[in-house]
């Protein structure tokens, strides 16, 4: 559990030093979900560690995102005047994208996707 | 008396889990509804609660902050479940791969193009691309690219209770019976709430769209950065 701690910890710590080196606006955390994936392709496994904190903090994951969520209270200003304009454009695009990905997987991978599933 | 009380970091991380365990119940309640998602429904209540006690958002933070701070191990973690699905990403790795990086480039760049028309400003703009990602990377590139990360939260998970309710009208018209399809379509496009309405088709569903979730987040997180100065924000 320590362990699978500080193996998330690290790669998160060495996406973050990786970003400010090279000066890329791209998250840390989103640069070591990367590293520890390559970490795991070439380990060939899961540690039991690391597997079982991933899936704890993965299981409260919703939880997670309340502190960020509940800062929607300093941005009432910009809803109250952009609100219909938001929840459109939100919709529309939506709308496009998943109508857009399903047609391309369907056209593109109809007796492949079959194979896939097993 | 309540001003000194209010100051105590642990009381807001008493109110959170609270708050967050009866969002949860309502949302089981009431069927699982993405329409009260327990997200959706604890950031209600505690802004509520914080209103009504005139309590700043800082203030909050102070014991909020501990649990914000686990969002980033936690992206880290969603690496675990991506390897675990690595045998059926390499089986289809052109569909899932063309999914995927269409799906992303759509999605940011069809809210930021609406939302440009109806006149709403840099700032909005840059808080509305990453809305069809999964939250915590969502968040992470709100504070990268300039947009307002809290506001993001707020609009990823309104996208993603879109998501459920468009997802089976597409289905309908363009006559999708692919379980693995339509729990993709729902990762690309509604991240975790999808990911989690997915499951309700099955899971194959689910674990498409776990991994459709996880593709797409990585890749507008590394796309964004280049999109942005190419459309001029």
């Amino acid at each position: 559990m320590v362990f699978g701690f500080l193996m998330l910890l690290s790669c998160q710590l060495v996406g973050e030093l990786l970003v400010t080196f090279f000066e890329v606006p791209i998250p840390g955390s989103v640069v070591g979900m990367l590293l520890l994936l390559i970490g795991l392709i070439v380990a060939g496994r899961v540690p039991d560690g690391l597997r079982l904190s991933s899936e704890g903090l993965l299981s409260v994951l919703p939880l997670l995102l309340v502190p960020a969520g509940v800062g929607l209270m300093t941005h009432f200003g910009v809803l109250s005047e952009y609100w219909g304009q938001l929840l459109i454009a939100l919709f529309m695009s939506t709308l496009i994208t998943m109508f857009i990905v399903a047609g391309i997987l369907k056209l593109l991978s109809k007796e492949k996707f079959e194979e896939g599933r097993e | 008396m309540w001003q000194h009380f209010q100051v105590f970091p642990v009381l807001w991380l008493v109110v959170t889990l609270a708050v967050f365990l009866l969002a949860s119940w309502i949302n089981a309640k009431a069927g699982k509804t993405p329409f009260l998602h327990p997200v959706l429904v604890s950031l209600s209540l505690i802004i509520v609660v914080l209103k009504v006690t005139e309590t700043e958002y800082t203030t909050y933070m102070e014991g909020g902050r501990y649990i914000h701070l686990l969002l980033g191990p936690a992206v880290v973690a969603l690496a675990v479940p991506l390897y675990d699905n690595l045998a059926t990403v390499k089986k289809l790795l052109v569909p899932l791969l063309v999914g995927c990086v269409s799906g992303a480039v759509i999605a940011s760049a069809s809210a930021i193009a609406i939302g440009a028309w109806f006149g709403l400003n840099d700032q909005i703009l840059l808080t509305l691309a990453p809305k069809s990602v999964t939250s915590p990377i969502a968040i992470a590139i709100a504070e990268k690219v300039g947009g307002y990360p809290s506001l993001a939260a707020g609009l990823v998970l309104i996208t993603g209770a879109m998501g459920c309710l468009i997802a089976p009208l597409v289905y309908k018209v363009l006559r999708i019976k692919d379980e693995s399809v339509k729990g993709f379509v729902l990762g690309v496009g509604a991240h975790a709430m999808g990911t989690a309405y997915a499951f309700e088709y099955g899971m194959v569903a689910g674990a498409f769209g776990g991994l459709a979730m996880g593709m797409t987040g990585a890749f507008t997180a590394f796309m964004l950065p280049l999109l942005i100065p190419i459309i001029g924000l």
